[in-house]
């Protein structure tokens, strides 16, 4: 299983964890005081648990599994697979934090981190699949 | 890999680079307000990436990598994943019509009864390749 697999398959297990934590925190009866925050992190769980798990787990597995290019350069230019791991992260771990902070304090500017927070989203979705469409073909056999 | 898992996974990357759009720009929009229309393209993104991408991918993959027949045709019925295939992505655009475009309220009733009817033709298809290394 190559390194970076590793990162992804291991992060997407950090982030199940916090999302079900997080599950746990959003079903507190409405009686205990939360910090409003917390109250308008819905989205936030979905997303920990959609891009941070299942797509994470997915983007590891297909990294390590998918037919490789060739013997020499077997899963593509290996920085570009970091590089998307990385954009991806910060971008989830961005929204986690401005998309709760946008809605309780407006004013606080945290809009323009949600903006920063999707471009870095997308672009780590765009950079994987263009890392991970020449894999998808026959077996490699050598020529 | 086989041809028919190529076109699957690669169907769902593409779904994969929709969904992202339109969720990046939803997301933005909370933010920075872009324009009122784009909170109805929320069925759509939840469409893209639940069924174009996940649901998609994992029957591309699951096409290709479940235990094969020793005889031909290694895959059984492949025209019944075929079928799935068509059947999955006819199924998310009338979702995407029905929700989005609000093309009428049968429409994804009917979108949705698609994206039932490609799983039942994928399970067909798959039954009898989920087997022990001995064939049981």
């Amino acid at each position: 299983m190559p390194p970076l697999t590793r990162w992804y398959i291991k992060s997407a297990l950090i982030y199940l964890a916090v999302a079900l934590l997080l599950s746990v925190v959003l079903a507190l009866p409405t009686t205990i005081n939360l910090p409003q925050f917390i109250r308008f992190m819905n989205p936030a769980y979905f997303h920990l648990f959609l891009v941070g798990w299942v797509t994470q787990m997915i983007f590891g597995v297909i990294y390590w599994m998918f037919p490789i290019v060739t013997r020499a350069r077997p899963r593509g230019n290996e920085k570009l697979g970091w590089a998307s791991y990385i954009l991806l992260n910060v971008g989830l771990l961005l929204r986690v934090i401005a998309e709760p902070l946008t809605a309780t304090i407006p004013e606080s500017g945290a809009g323009r981190l949600l903006l920063i927070s999707a471009l870095l989203q997308w672009l780590a979705a765009v950079i994987f699949v263009a890392l991970a469409w020449p894999r998808v073909k026959e077996r490699y056999r050598g020529e | 890999m086989p041809r028919l898992s190529q076109w699957i996974i690669r169907t769902a990357f593409i779904y994969l680079i929709l969904g992202f759009t339109v969720g990046g720009l939803l997301l933005v929009h909370k933010g920075l307000p872009l324009h009122p229309i784009l909170w109805s393209w929320l069925p759509a993104h939840i469409e893209f990436l639940l069924f174009g991408w996940i649901v998609q991918l994992t029957i591309g993959v699951a096409y290709w990598i479940l235990p094969r027949y020793w005889t031909q045709p290694r895959r059984p019925n492949p025209q019944l994943a075929l079928i799935a295939y068509l059947l999955l992505n006819i199924g998310i655009w009338l979702v995407v019509a029905g929700t989005t475009l609000r093309a009428g309220p049968w429409t994804t009733a009917a979108g949705r009864a698609a994206e039932m009817g490609a799983v039942i033709f994928f399970a067909f298809h798959a039954w009898k390749r989920i087997v022990s290394r001995e064939g049981a």
